[in-house]
């Protein structure tokens, strides 16, 4: 491991270059409400994003339209992920809810909700994790559900943990759930994260801080609500999502709203 | 229509190299069973900046059926054998390659709509893959050697789209004005 270690950069290169795009990104007053996907303390990002401008066009057909889920697509249990070894798994239980929202503040209603994470030692039940934690034989880490009529998921979890990962010396990822999302309409289409309030992790990692602006990443950290915690048995975290708006005419959301209602 | 955006979104984030066990299931890249009439394979390899296959990628179909009529019928997770749902996803290999087996859209639908997402890859892209020959005001509006990136190649088995995230020859990724 010491081999490995000597090659990677410290912790201290990553923020320096972390701060200095974000003190440049201040200055410059556009407002960026996505990741940079050319973010380059996230060296995995370096050959793998576009150097030319992504091309502007209207979305058309298909595009206008995005895939339907039902009961047929996704179990009830599914959405408990502390059910599905025969065993409670190891860790701090949670309920996870909230409403995904278009730009419009819609609901998104009957929609796939998919969720994967790490378990409660910061280990992931997939065979290129080489995290000497312990698996979890009661955890599998993924779960999926629909959003009812007022656009609401919600999961009941155990709090990932931490874990490390290679992308400099040291590095660690703050505790995070990744979200799959889909709207009403194909370019709605959204997978990204959801993390913890207070993670001391957040400031030094290079994925979180890939989102420039500090208001846009603010809100990828769910928020502690007494409201969801259930007494004896699970804390609970709140996490709206908000996708871009559609692009289709109020006529056409409305006949396909009442298509699926 | 130009979306109204009332609401700040919520930024998207990569999809990270351990996907393979929640987003990948059982028949996700068959949006129609092997040996369907008319079925065919739309496959291609992901490259990165430095033209090295990318072994964690996934990349996501959606398309019109064959005659051109946009889908909405659930059932793309538990396939029943019979019902097209338009929609589908394939991980690539350790070859960086992804294959899908589907249904050519019909003439009024002439594009496959790609999203593309992948380990190192900070938000999803999207891409559309035209039907070989196709003509239509978006790609005649691109430059010669940009458009040839989004027609799809005629193969013995169906079409081939080679997806290049970066380079001289970069797919051209798409943004709806929600960017």
């Amino acid at each position: 491991m010491a081999d490995t270690v000597s090659r990677l950069e410290p912790q201290a290169h990553i923020d320096a270059e972390m701060r200095a795009i974000s003190e440049s990104y201040a200055a410059g007053g556009a407002v960026e409400a996505q990741p940079r996907r050319d973010y380059a303390p996230y060296r995995s990002s370096l050959l793998r994003h576009p150097t030319k401008d992504l091309q502007q066009v209207d979305p058309e057909g298909i595009e206008l339209w995005a895939p339907v889920f039902g009961a047929r697509d996704v179990g009830e249990l599914e959405s408990d992920l502390t059910i599905q070894r025969g065993g409670e798994p190891v860790g701090e239980r949670m309920v996870v809810t909230g409403r995904v929202l278009d730009g419009e503040g819609r609901p998104v209603r009957h929609q796939l909700v998919e969720i994967w994470q790490a378990n409660a030692g910061g280990r992931y039940i997939h065979q290129r994790d080489q995290h000497p934690a312990a698996l979890d034989p009661h955890f599998t880490g993924m779960g999926r559900c629909l959003t009812d009529a007022d656009g609401t998921y919600r999961f009941t979890t155990i709090k990932p943990g931490p874990y490390p990962w290679k992308n400099h010396h040291n590095a660690w990822r703050p505790a995070h759930i990744h979200f799959s999302l889909f709207g009403t309409d194909f370019t709605q289409r959204l997978v990204t994260q959801m993390y913890f309030p207070g993670d001391p992790l957040l400031d030094r990692d290079p994925i979180f801080q890939s989102v420039v602006d500090p208001r846009a990443r603010e809100r990828l950290v769910a928020t502690y609500d007494h409201d969801v915690t259930q007494h004896e048995w699970a804390t609970g975290y709140r996490w709206d999502i908000v996708l871009t708006g559609s692009h289709r005419t109020p006529l056409e959301q409305d006949a396909a709203e009442e298509e699926h209602a | 229509m130009t979306p109204i955006r009332t609401h700040s979104l919520t930024p998207g984030q990569t999809v990270g190299p351990f996907f393979h066990y929640a987003l990948p299931y059982d028949g996700d890249s068959e949006l129609v069973p092997r040996g369907t009439p008319g079925a065919v394979r739309l496959h291609g390899t992901v490259h990165d900046g430095a033209g090295a296959p990318v072994p964690d990628a996934l990349l996501e179909l959606w398309q019109a059926d064959a005659s051109g009529q946009v889908v909405q019928q659930a059932g793309s997770l538990r396939r029943d054998g019979w019902t097209f749902t338009g929609f589908g996803r394939s991980a690539t290999d350790r070859e960086g390659h992804y294959s899908f087996t589907t249904l050519v859209p019909g003439k009024s639908a002439p594009f496959f709509a790609i999203t593309v997402f992948a380990r190192g890859l900070l938000h999803r892209l999207v891409t559309r893959a035209y039907l070989p020959g196709t003509s239509d005001p978006f790609l005649d509006g691109l430059d010669a050697d940009r458009r040839s990136t989004l027609l799809a190649l005629a193969d013995a088995s169906g079409f081939r789209f080679d997806v290049r995230l970066q380079g001289e020859d970069e797919t051209v990724f798409l943004d709806f004005g929600d960017e």
